[in-house]
């Protein structure tokens, strides 16, 4: 029984690779039953507001399908960028690394209610290419 | 549509080192063209965090170019200015051309279904910046980020 699904995306996606993640991670929180979402941009290099707007749309749409999702792995240079751009990711969790992340999102969903002690299972990689 | 000289630089003092030209038409060129301008970034020695925000506002812009105008032509200059290098990029589309810049240019306008940052926020990200749109003619925006600005 997977508790999270960890998505590493491995390449600058164009729109419709971005729209296509977004549709197969919410059918995959349905199929799977997951309760976080951990999503790896440590290797993306760019984060536009198409791409922050994805990255938003999945935390949202996650929500309501009572999982909650975290991305991991942010560059600075990344960061800085959406700043600038007036791009904040508000209501986005995020953590430094896969392993806070993993952490941040067993908190999450503790606190929840939930008594969560079994070990979590990475599914496949849902990541572009 | 060829009035880009006009761009906010005193254009006499800038030197223009190399030129490419690259077709805009579908949403699959948008990562092309970042690639392309990541290349003659790295190769003028840019750094990565300059380098991030000009791809960003280069994306940003060629997306409205394919968003409101269908495509266009990317034009992307390496040139020099006193000791300053740069990258100069010209985003030239025969859209329907945007009828009160000065609206666009203010955060939180949107025509589109965008989030309504596109212009601001990209001119925020770059040293210079320079747009000249006639409605039903076109649009022609100008940006230069400079290796160290």
């Amino acid at each position: 029984m997977g508790h999270f699904l960890l998505v590493t995306i491995q390449v600058d996606l164009y729109d419709r690779l971005a729209l296509n993640l977004e549709a197969d991670l919410v059918q995959m929180v349905s199929k799977t039953g997951a309760r976080g979402v951990l999503i790896d941009i440590s290797a993306v290099s760019i984060v536009d507001s198409f791409m922050g707007r994805i990255i938003g749309n999945i935390a949202n749409m996650t929500k309501i399908m009572d999982a909650e999702t975290v991305v991991v792995g942010m560059q600075p240079a990344v960061a800085i960028t959406l700043i600038e751009l007036g791009l904040p990711l508000t209501g986005v969790h995020t953590a430094l690394n896969v392993e806070k992340g993993m952490e941040l999102l067993r908190k999450k969903i503790l606190v929840d209610g939930e008594a969560d002690n079994s070990d979590d299972e990475d599914q496949p990689g849902d990541g572009a290419e | 549509m060829e009035k880009r000289t006009t761009a906010t630089t005193r254009t006499s003092l800038v030197t223009v080192l190399s030129k490419d030209k690259v077709p805009i038409a579908r949403e699959q060129d948008v990562v092309l063209f970042r690639n392309r301008v990541k290349e003659y970034a790295t190769k003028i020695g840019m750094g990565i965090v300059n380098q991030t925000k000009l791809i960003t506002a280069a994306s940003e812009l060629v997306r409205n170019m394919l968003r409101y105008a269908n495509g266009g032509d990317a034009l992307i200059e390496v040139i020099s200015k006193g000791r300053e290098n740069g990258i100069r990029l010209t985003f030239t589309d025969e859209g329907p051309g945007i009828a009160d810049v000065q609206k666009a240019m203010k955060d939180g306008f949107s025509t589109g279904k965008s989030l309504g940052l596109g212009l601001p926020g990209t001119k925020r990200l770059v040293s210079e910046f320079d747009i000249k749109s006639v409605v039903g003619q076109g649009t022609v925006v100008t940006v230069i980020k400079w290796k160290n600005g």
